[in-house]
Parts: structure tokens; C-alpha cells; sequence
């Protein structure tokens, strides 16, 4: 009987609203060609995937692609790689923006204001591309960075051939291009906060300092908590552009990715059923990720994305 | 009311306005440099050591080079065909998407929604999504960078959010004047959100101004390849051989390395241009994404 009602309510809604469906049409085809197919399509990474067979036709070899992921000779280090690389960009990377926020709400003049916004902005809207071929160049040799550490006293080298500098190349100048961009949000959140509190606060005699721990920290906390789950949800997925753009063989052994690896297993030596298996264990532990972190937040201060 | 500053918030006024100049010149002094580093002589700029604060002598040299080079023309035109047909199919495309979600009473909103979400948190892959591409015949294709990113789930989200703010009744009052949901889109829903479309305009315009990484990956014919691709080709594999012919070879070093910086600049000037009047836009888009329902 309730099987007939469901089909009945689908018909009428159906015939009430034909013309919003004809018009979401197209876009759910879109999802379905480019995201839904290639989900599908990922189970070549339970087979031995062979163009001419194509993804149906072509043999299960079970987890075999997997087993030789986690037994290969690169699973330990990509691993440490990934999780150094994010937590060093989350280190420091994380509060860079909400110092920033805070420093820039205290100031008075408005002329000055706009102008550190819009240069600290700025860095977010210039192409990867420039920005690491920027980099590329300050680092040689004779470039800009080996100039600066000379005149402090260092000697010269390619900075982007040596391994341990890598990690901190990499997350500085993530840094240095997203922590204007980052602090808006938190600037939107702090210009929430009533004026009047802080009238009361100072008239109860707090400082500046008891001020921004008592008064605009509370504030702003559920802002922090959304951004740092929305950051852990992509700890596993960030950064492939930026590391084969920066990387090299020199470096590998600090730089390379899990992501890298799939760029650089898949689509250069075409490995194609090893690098979706790779991919799909790192889609399903950044999934663990989001729900964790998300389940955490719930749990300890009521803030959640759903 | 006006409060008298104490002594310690006076000094704390003005380390703030210290550091702030300090983060203004890291952020600034890159591009500064670059820019100055364009206009050198480049014999000057190999022997000079340290910072740059002024142009050594003026030549604009590099820039010549680097418009008669084709490649970089070519790369300029392909952008910006992918630029005008891919922001208008985007913004069609993401109205469709975000009028549907933003209606009430629709059976399977929710579940449509479900399905959208969810390819935000899970895909795919790399390869098989290549795969999809390749099945497709959209490799080798300029309709392959722009048709297989469409819609970005996370815009498509924001535009949602800014049609459910209008108010219900205006929509009902157009379905009672007999206009169909095409009609109400485009007459009504529109038109209210010209200042969010403009968002989603920017948004989806320098993404693509920006993208080289499935440009690089799907297209082997250098004639079809957009700016950026071009761009690591000089800049990283220092691929600047055509731009050097002529140059002594003692030259070619210093030659190249003005070459570099002129094409960064030629690459970054029209975003640079335009940003600081449309910053208003970018910062609101930016406030819409993080407020959630």
C-alpha cells in the first residue's frame, strides 16, 4: 500500500513540476557524464584495465593493485610526505589568516585598511603557473632568495634541488599567496561583533589582550571550526597542481605526493588500473576525514557542516 | 563616544601598523620586483645582486620579443575563446542547477541536492575521469576544457543560497501571470541577482584564466594550447629557444631571463588590471561561500 502512494505522490509531482525538471535537465546530465560515469569507470581499480577491452570486458584481478600499493617500495614514504606536507600547511597555513584578520580589524583608518586588503588579496588571483615559476627563478643560483641569503651570510645553491628545503618553499609561499584571501571570512565574522561588548568589556577594565580572548575569540570560534573541518575534509587532495609544478626528481624524496604519484604513475606511465586504485584509497580516507573531523566538532562545540 | 587610548594600546597601535606594512611590502615586493626586472637591461639585471627597487637602464626589449613570439598570441587567443564560450555556458549551466535547487515543494530537490553534494567530497579520479574525456573525443579538443567543468558545485551552491533569498512571493506572482520556470529564471530570478552573477562571473572567469593542468594533461596539438600551458613551457622548461634566435649565444642566458619576466607580466597584467575595481565582488563572493543556512 505504501509502495502506491510513493508512485502516486511521484506521479503528481512529476506532472506539477515537468517543466522544472525538463530545466534541470541538462545539468544532471552533466553530473552524471563527468562525475557519476568516471565513479563508476573507478572500478578498474579491482581489474587489469586494458584500453581495447574496455572498463566492462576487462579482467577482475580482485585487490591485487592495492596489495601492490601498500607493499610497494614508495607507500611508506608518500605517506609521510602527504601527512608532513598538510600538517606543516595546516600549522601554519591555518592561523596565518585569522592573525592577519585580527591584526587588520584593529585598525582605525579606514584608507589604510582598504589598501592592506586589497594588496594582501591580491597574490590569491595570480596563476600557479607565475607564482611557481617565480619561485623557479628566485631559487636558482643566481636568483633573488640566494641573493637575500648571501647577504646574510650563506652560500649559494639551487634551492629547489635540496630536499629538506622543499616542505617549508612549499608552504611558505602557500602562504604568502592565500592569507589575505583567507582572512575575509574571518574579517566578515569579526565585523559581527557588537561594538557594545567591547565598550562593556573595557568598562569592566579589561585590556586589549583580555579583550580578544574573552570577547572577539568566542566570536569568531564557530568560523574557525567550519574552515577547519572544510580543511581536513581535503587534507589527502590538496596540493597535486602545485607539487608537480615545484617538484623534481632531486626532490622526490621529500616532495612527492600520494597525489603526484597518481599524476605520475597514471597519466605519464600510464598505469592506468594502479593509479585509479591509489585515487580511490585516497578518496575514501579523505571521506573518513571529513565525517571524523565533522563528528569531533559536533561532539565538542556544536558547530557542524550537516 | 571616543575612548582615551592608554599607554600600552598606543603601543600596540603602532607595532600593528608596523607589521601590517611589513605583510603589504613580502606581498607586494614579488610582483614589484618582476615588474622592475621586465623593464631592465638584461645585461644589468645577470650582473646585479640583491634586491631590485628601480628598472637598471630601461629596454623593452623582452616585450618585443615576446609578442612576436606566436606561440604566445596563439596561447592569448585559445584563453580567450575558452573564456567567453565557458563563462557563458558556466553561468547557464549553474542558473539551471541553483534555480531548481532553490525551488520549495519539489519532490526530489533533496535528493538532487544529495547527489550534487556529494561529488565534493568524492570522485572519481584522475584517470577515469581522463578515461570519460577520452571516450568522449573531447581530448585534443578546446571544448574539452570547457564542457567537462561547466559547473563547480561549490558556486552552484552560493548561487543557491542568493535565489533562495528571494522572496517567494514574487516567483508566485509571475506563475500566476502564466510565466514557465524558463520564464521566471530569466525575467525575474536574474535580473535580482545581477551583483551574485557578476560574482560567478569572476569566479568562473579567472578560474579559467588561471587552469593548465587538464590543458596540459588532454591537449598534444601546441596550436590549441591556452596561455598558461605556454607560459610553463617558457618558465619552467625554459623553453625560451624561439625568442633567443639572433642573440649571441654569450647573451642568450641574460636574454632569456628577461624574456621570463616580461611574459609573467604579459600573463598577469589583465587580471591585475582589473582586480582592484572588481575586488568588492571577489570579496563578496568569498563572504556568501562560508555563510552556511
Amino acid at each position: 500500500m505504501k509502495k502506491n502512494k510513493i508512485s502516486e505522490r511521484t506521479r503528481v509531482d512529476f506532472r506539477r513540476n515537468k517543466s522544472l525538471y525538463l530545466l534541470v535537465l541538462p545539468v544532471l546530465a552533466f553530473y552524471i557524464i563527468f562525475h557519476y560515469k568516471p565513479m563508476y569507470g573507478a572500478i578498474i581499480a579491482f581489474k587489469d584495465y586494458t584500453p581495447s577491452l574496455g572498463v566492462g570486458g576487462s579482467p577482475w584481478v580482485g585487490l591485487d593493485n592495492f596489495t601492490r600499493f601498500f607493499t610497494g617500495p614508495y607507500f611508506v614514504r608518500l605517506i609521510k610526505n602527504t601527512l608532513l606536507l598538510n600538517v606543516y600547511n595546516l600549522v601554519f597555513g591555518f592561523p596565518a589568516p585569522i592573525i592577519l584578520a585580527l591584526l587588520l580589524n584593529e585598525i582605525r583608518s579606514k584608507k589604510f585598511k582598504g589598501f592592506a586588503q586589497t594588496v594582501t588579496y591580491l597574490p590569491h588571483f595570480i596563476s600557479l603557473i607565475v607564482v611557481t615559476g617565480m619561485i623557479t627563478n628566485f631559487a636558482m643560483t643566481n636568483g633573488l632568495f640566494n641573493d637575500i641569503i648571501v647577504f646574510f651570510g650563506g652560500e649559494r645553491s639551487p634551492l629547489l634541488q635540496n630536499p629538506n628545503l622543499y616542505r617549508t618553499i612549499y608552504v611558505a609561499s602557500s602562504i604568502w599567496q592565500e592569507v589575505g584571501w583567507g582572512s575575509i571570512i574571518y574579517l566578515a565574522a569579526l565585523s559581527g561583533v557588537d561594538c557594545q561588548l567591547y565598550e562593556a568589556a573595557s568598562i569592566d577594565g579589561a585590556g586589549k589582550w583580555k579583550q580578544l580572548i574573552n570577547v572577539t575569540m568566542p566570536a569568531i570560534t564557530p568560523t574557525i571550526i567550519t574552515m577547519l573541518i572544510l580543511k581536513m575534509g581535503s587534507l589527502m587532495s590538496m596540493g597535486y597542481e602545485k607539487t608537480i609544478l615545484l617538484y623534481n626528481p632531486a626532490t622526490y624524496e621529500t616532495a612527492d605526493i600520494i597525489s603526484s604519484y597518481i599524476y605520475r604513475v597514471g597519466m605519464l606511465d600510464q598505469d592506468w588500473s594502479y593509479s585509479t586504485a591509489i585515487g580511490l584509497f585516497n578518496s575514501v580516507i579523505n571521506c573518513i576525514l571529513l565525517i571524523v573531523t565533522n563528528m569531533l566538532s559536533k561532539k565538542f562545540s556544536e558547530t557542524s557542516l550537516w | 563616544m571616543k575612548v582615551k587610548k592608554s599607554k600600552g594600546e598606543k603601543v600596540f597601535s603602532i607595532f600593528n601598523y608596523l607589521i601590517l606594512t611589513i605583510i603589504i611590502m613580502l606581498c607586494l615586493y614579488p610582483v614589484w620586483y618582476v615588474a622592475v626586472a621586465s623593464i631592465s637591461e638584461s645585461g644589468l639585471l645577470t650582473q646585479h645582486t640583491g634586491l631590485l627597487f628601480k628598472p637598471l637602464g630601461f629596454s623593452l626589449g623582452a616585450y618585443e620579443k615576446v609578442f612576436q613570439n606566436p606561440m604566445i598570441l596563439r596561447g592569448y587567443g585559445n584563453t580567450i575563446f575558452i573564456l567567453v564560450v565557458g563563462v557563458f555556458l558556466d553561468i547557464i549551466m549553474t542558473s539551471l542547477g541553483a534555480y531548481f535547487l532553490s525551488r520549495r515543494n519539489v519532490l526530489f530537490m533533496k535528493p538532487i541536492m544529495m547527489m550534487m553534494l556529494f561529488t565534493m567530497f568524492f570522485s572519481g579520479g584522475m584517470i577515469p575521469f581522463y578515461l570519460t574525456l577520452k571516450d568522449l573525443n573531447l581530448t585534443n579538443n578546446l571544448l574539452g576544457l570547457i564542457i567537462p567543468f561547466m559547473i563547480s558545485t561549490y558556486n552552484l551552491m552560493i548561487l543557491r543560497t542568493s535565489f533562495r533569498s528571494i522572496p517567494e512571493s514574487l516567483v508566485e506572482a509571475a506563475q500566476i501571470d502564466g510565466a514557465g520556470h524558463f520564464r521566471i529564471l530569466m525575467q525575474v530570478v536574474l535580473p535580482l541577482s545581477k551583483s551574485i552573477l557578476a560574482v560567478m562571473v569572476l569566479y568562473y572567469g579567472v578560474g579559467i584564466w588561471n587552469a593548465w593542468f587538464w590543458a596540459s594533461t588532454i591537449i598534444r596539438k601546441r596550436e590549441l594550447y591556452p596561455l598558461q600551458v605556454i607560459l610553463r613551457e617558457i618558465l619552467m622548461q625554459n623553453d625560451v629557444g624561439a625568442m633567443t634566435a639572433g642573440v649571441s649565444v654569450a647573451d642568450q642566458e641574460s636574454v632569456g631571463q628577461s624574456i621570463k619576466y616580461a611574459t609573467i607580466m604579459v600573463a598577469t597584467v589583465p587580471i591585475l588590471c582589473v582586480y582592484p575595481f572588481l575586488q568588492k565582488y571577489f570579496t563578496k563572493g568569498a563572504m556568501i561561500g562560508a555563510v552556511k543556512e
